[in-house]
């Protein structure tokens, strides 16, 4: 167990390591790029204008620009692994707090898109597992297909024209009232919904045709018995890691839903920042979704022994 | 008093390559007190025999024919009707325990459902009784095992929590499919004892299935010898022992390790196109003419011996 958490912290800082410099490196490949951006903020106070050879030189002088990408690369690394992920360069607030203000906008999202894909999913997969073959099942995977087909941003597109343009039930974008989750959550959660389901439906078949199905059958267990104790538990465990996965890149940020609908999240300061070239808040996000997707991992892999006793344990 | 006995049972999957006919037109009785030893080379149909029964193959199976229990058709009877004689008036102890017992549930917990579903015991009651029959197939510090989950059993100890799953409502009948296989020779010694004291006490009758005619000897009563799907001899113990009847039943007793372990030439035959006449006919020594055409009946050698071979008919 020890040596099992040991390898992970390894792997988990490696990672990081690995993530976080690639995107610096590429950020600052450009030479002199970094300086011109900085420039661009302190002196005019805009991206879209030019500043002067002058300024520029001004600025790499003043932030010592001229080091090694190695060396700043490391400073920056040191910096954050304190906590500080530097300013904005264009709001001039610590990254961090861009961050965390995000934060709970993007959580309430991916949190209750997980929670409707498994509300719904699950009891759909075990549904059409059951009757497998059936009209019912056909029809579930059929709707599944669709789901899954359906690119994100189509769909969001077609509910906020059908929904809040048409008949005119729901806000078309924002953040707000619970009214306002209605069209990203299903737009986010629609596919996620219909991998859970079918998931469910073939890992619940694959834990039927399992020889212990037919001991709880042979002990004269009924149909729901066996799918309640024998059936559910076996089935859950790769549905656990699939979701796990699934919740990690909604938190990572729905990038591209949450520009559709304006919403406030970490998708949406992500898109921002590249497109106001604000270095320290890429450079911040990246490593937070980064850290988000490894926690949640980490998280999963803690949790697993206690759907299967196999793994972890004596 | 006989209390099972199956008649012209059928067992077949429907498969894409044909029609398997794993089990084909078998009947055989065990009388109450009996213990009836069902052996034969792998894949020759005894663990589809034993599972017909209950009634516990996959849908793709057609079983017809008739199992009569204590005067009622198992194959008729109402899925309801017969999920009350699972476990509770015939137990199934499955091969395979590793594969047969659910790995995300505690051992104790798979011995206790028995008693939840047929007695209707409290959980924690069941669960003491769970404990009690661990105690009783030997398992050493019961209530502690009770508690882990089959994969941190041994092989044996997985044997065993079978077995006491198997008893847990003191069945009339129980079959047994290949306890000692996979297991080493002392284990193997262990659970044949076991088993014995167990039946003596109990006084079940059995269906024990086996590859391990030395386990046959030692347990059963009466023994059938299967071959591609069908009984090829049907006997008294000591009368088999004596001197098997059938070609291949003799071919089968030379073959274990204690009398001169002589491979049966040639291989089993196909359960979707068996040879024509006697299955047995491109393997025996003995072949006639006539065993390429005709199939021949199971009949009596002499009291309490019956064979399926022209020999004898
Ligand atoms: N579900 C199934 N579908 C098709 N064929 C099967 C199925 N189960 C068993 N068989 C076939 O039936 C034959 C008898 O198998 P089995 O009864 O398990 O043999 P054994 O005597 O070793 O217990 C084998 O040839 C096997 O391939
Ligand atoms: S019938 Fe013929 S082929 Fe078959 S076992 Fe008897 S002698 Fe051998
Ligand atoms: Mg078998």
């Amino acid at each position: 167990m020890l040596n099992n958490i040991l390898k992970r912290s390894g792997i988990f800082c490696m990672v990081l390591t690995v993530s976080t410099s690639l995107v610096f490196f590429m950020l600052h490949s450009l030479p002199g790029e970094n300086a011109e951006v900085m420039a661009k903020y302190i002196f005019l106070g805009n991206v879209e204008l030019n500043p002067s050879n002058e300024e520029v030189q001004l600025v790499k002088e003043k932030f010592d620009l001229d080091r090694s990408l190695l060396s700043q690369y490391y400073s920056w690394a040191t910096n954050a692994f304190h906590g500080d992920l530097g300013r904005s360069y264009k709001t001039n607030a610590p990254v961090r707090e861009e961050i965390l203000i995000r934060l709970p906008a993007t959580i309430t999202l991916a949190l209750i898109a997980v929670l409707m894909s498994l509300l719904i999913g699950m009891p759909l997969g075990i549904l059409a597992a059951v009757k497998q073959n059936s009209t019912t099942d056909y029809l579930c995977s059929a709707t599944a297909v669709l789901g899954i087909s359906m690119p994100n941003f189509w769909l969001a597109l077609l509910l906020i024209m059908v929904f809040s343009l048409a008949l005119k039930l729901t806000p078309t974008i924002g953040y707000g009232g619970p009214s306002h989750l209605i069209l990203p959550v299903v737009t986010l959660g629609t596919a996620t919904t219909a991998v859970v389901m079918r998931l469910t439906r073939s890992s619940t078949l694959e834990v039927m045709r399992q020889d212990y199905i037919r001991t709880a059958r042979g002990k004269g267990l009924d149909h729901r018995d066996i799918m309640i104790t024998h059936s559910l538990k076996n089935a859950l465990i790769p549905i656990i890691t699939m979701v796990g996965l699934e919740f990690g890149h909604l938190l990572g940020g729905a990038v591209i839903i949450e520009t559709i609908f304006a919403w406030p999240g970490i998708g949406r300061l992500l898109i921002d920042s590249i497109s106001a070239r604000d270095i320290p808040v890429i450079q911040g996000t990246v490593l937070f979704i980064t850290l988000m997707y490894m926690l949640l991992n980490f998280t999963i892999d803690i949790l697993y022994p206690i759907f299967d006793p196999r793994i972890g344990g004596s | 008093m006989t209390l099972l006995s199956i008649e012209h049972l059928n067992s077949h999957f429907m498969t894409v390559d044909g029609i398997v006919r794993a089990v084909d037109d078998v009947s055989l009785e065990i009388g109450e007190n009996e213990t009836l030893g069902l052996v034969g080379e792998s894949g020759c149909g005894k663990t589809v025999l034993a599972l017909s029964l209950l009634r516990l193959l996959s849908e793709n199976t057609k079983t017809d024919g008739r199992v009569i229990y204590k005067g009622r058709d198992l194959l008729k009877l109402k899925e309801k009707e017969l999920r009350g004689v699972r476990g509770k008036e015939i137990a199934h102890i499955f091969q395979n325990p590793l594969s047969s017992l659910n790995p995300v549930l505690t051992v104790g917990f798979q011995i206790s459902e028995p008693f939840l579903r047929h007695q209707g015991l409290k959980k924690s009651i069941a669960n003491s009784r769970a404990v009690q029959m661990l105690g009783l197939v030997r398992i050493p510090s019961a209530p502690d095992r009770a508690k882990e989950y089959p994969h941190e059993f041994s092989g044996g100890m997985r044997q065993r929590a079978m077995i006491a799953m198997g008893l847990a409502c003191s069945p009339s009948l129980i079959i047994a499919d290949e306890p000692t296989r996979g297991l080493d020779v002392t284990i193997q010694a262990q659970i044949v004892e076991l088993m014995k004291d167990l039946i003596k006490n109990s006084g079940a009758s059995m269906l024990l299935i086996t590859h391990d005619l030395s386990l046959a000897a030692q347990l059963c009563d009466k023994v059938a010898v299967m071959y591609s799907g069908e009984i090829v001899e049907y006997a008294d113990i000591k009368e088999f022992f004596k001197g098997p009847a059938h070609p291949y039943a003799r071919n089968f007793l030379e073959s274990v390790p204690s009398r001169g372990m002589k491979p049966i030439r040639g291989i089993s035959p196909s359960l979707i196109n068996p040879p024509p006449g006697c299955r047995f006919h491109p393997r025996c020594d003995c072949s006639m003419d006539m065993c390429k055409s005709v199939h021949p009946p199971l009949t009596e050698v002499k009291d309490g011996q019956h064979a399926r071979c022209l020999l004898y008919a």
